[in-house]
């Protein structure tokens, strides 16, 4: 199980090589990238702020893959999320699920998803022509985490 | 008779993203007089909205306010202890 919280930018490709090297008895892997958009609730966004909370972020995201783990019979996961300063187009976090058969890796894929955009400790504020504004939270997210 | 001496429980508070801004501080090391019964997080959040200003005003009853003691996810009826660090913030908009 890896977990970072970093700056810099992250290659999928690499990152999936490298897990099916260290291990054969991977059948079956499911990745999702996360990335910035230029436009959020019809307002055009320049920038993008990561914020975290150093001490707590990588615990809690152990703590999702960990519950991931438990619940699926899956391999290993791998979440990458990226902090600082962002611009439209970049991408800001990777998870990557790998299994035996293909069998939970969607599922196992979509719950850590789910849990990291309600539990993670991360904070988004965009810059917009008339000013910076903090992302607001969506109830669509904690139904997404509640039906797990 | 029970020899009652009030002491203080000593807190790390951390405020994070909007409300950070909103309380012009990053955290603080609170100090809140023990009573009779545990302490909780809601204990801490009456003693910062007596404060009135931007503290009265994000922590009213009905705000969306999050929060984690000792970097674990916390509700407001969650106990906390001397030394402990109690972390308020907004819901998290990560991913």
């Amino acid at each position: 199980m890896t977990v970072r919280v970093q700056t810099d930018d992250f290659d999928a490709g690499a990152e999936i090589a490298r897990l099916r090297a260290a291990d054969r008895a991977i059948g079956a892997i499911a990745a999702f990238i996360g990335a910035v958009r230029d436009v959020n609730d019809d307002a055009t966004v320049s920038k993008l702020t990561l914020e975290h909370y150093p001490g707590m972020t990588e615990s809690a995201l152990d703590e999702i893959v960990d519950a991931a783990k438990a619940r699926f019979d899956i391999r290993d996961v791998l979440v990458v999320h990226r902090v600082g300063t962002l611009v439209p187009g970049d991408q800001i976090v990777l998870v990557v699920v790998t299994g035996a058969h293909r069998g939970m890796v969607f599922d196992a894929c979509e719950y850590v998803m789910d849990f990291l955009k309600t539990r993670a400790p991360f904070w988004k504020k965009e810059q917009r022509p008339d000013g910076e504004r903090w992302v607001e939270a969506r109830a669509s997210d904690d139904e997404a985490a509640s039906r797990w | 008779m029970r020899d009652c001496v009030p002491h203080a429980v000593r807190l790390r508070l951390v405020y994070l993203a909007r409300l950070r801004e909103a309380f012009a501080s990053g955290g603080e090391t609170l100090e809140v007089n023990a009573s009779e019964r545990p302490m909780t997080v809601a204990d801490v959040v009456d003693a910062l909205r007596v404060r009135g200003g931007a503290f009265a005003a994000e922590l009213a009853p009905g705000r969306a306010v999050r929060f984690a003691v000792n970097h674990r996810v916390a509700r407001a009826d969650a106990a906390v202890s001397d030394g402990d660090e109690v972390a308020i913030f907004p819901p998290v908009t990560g991913g």
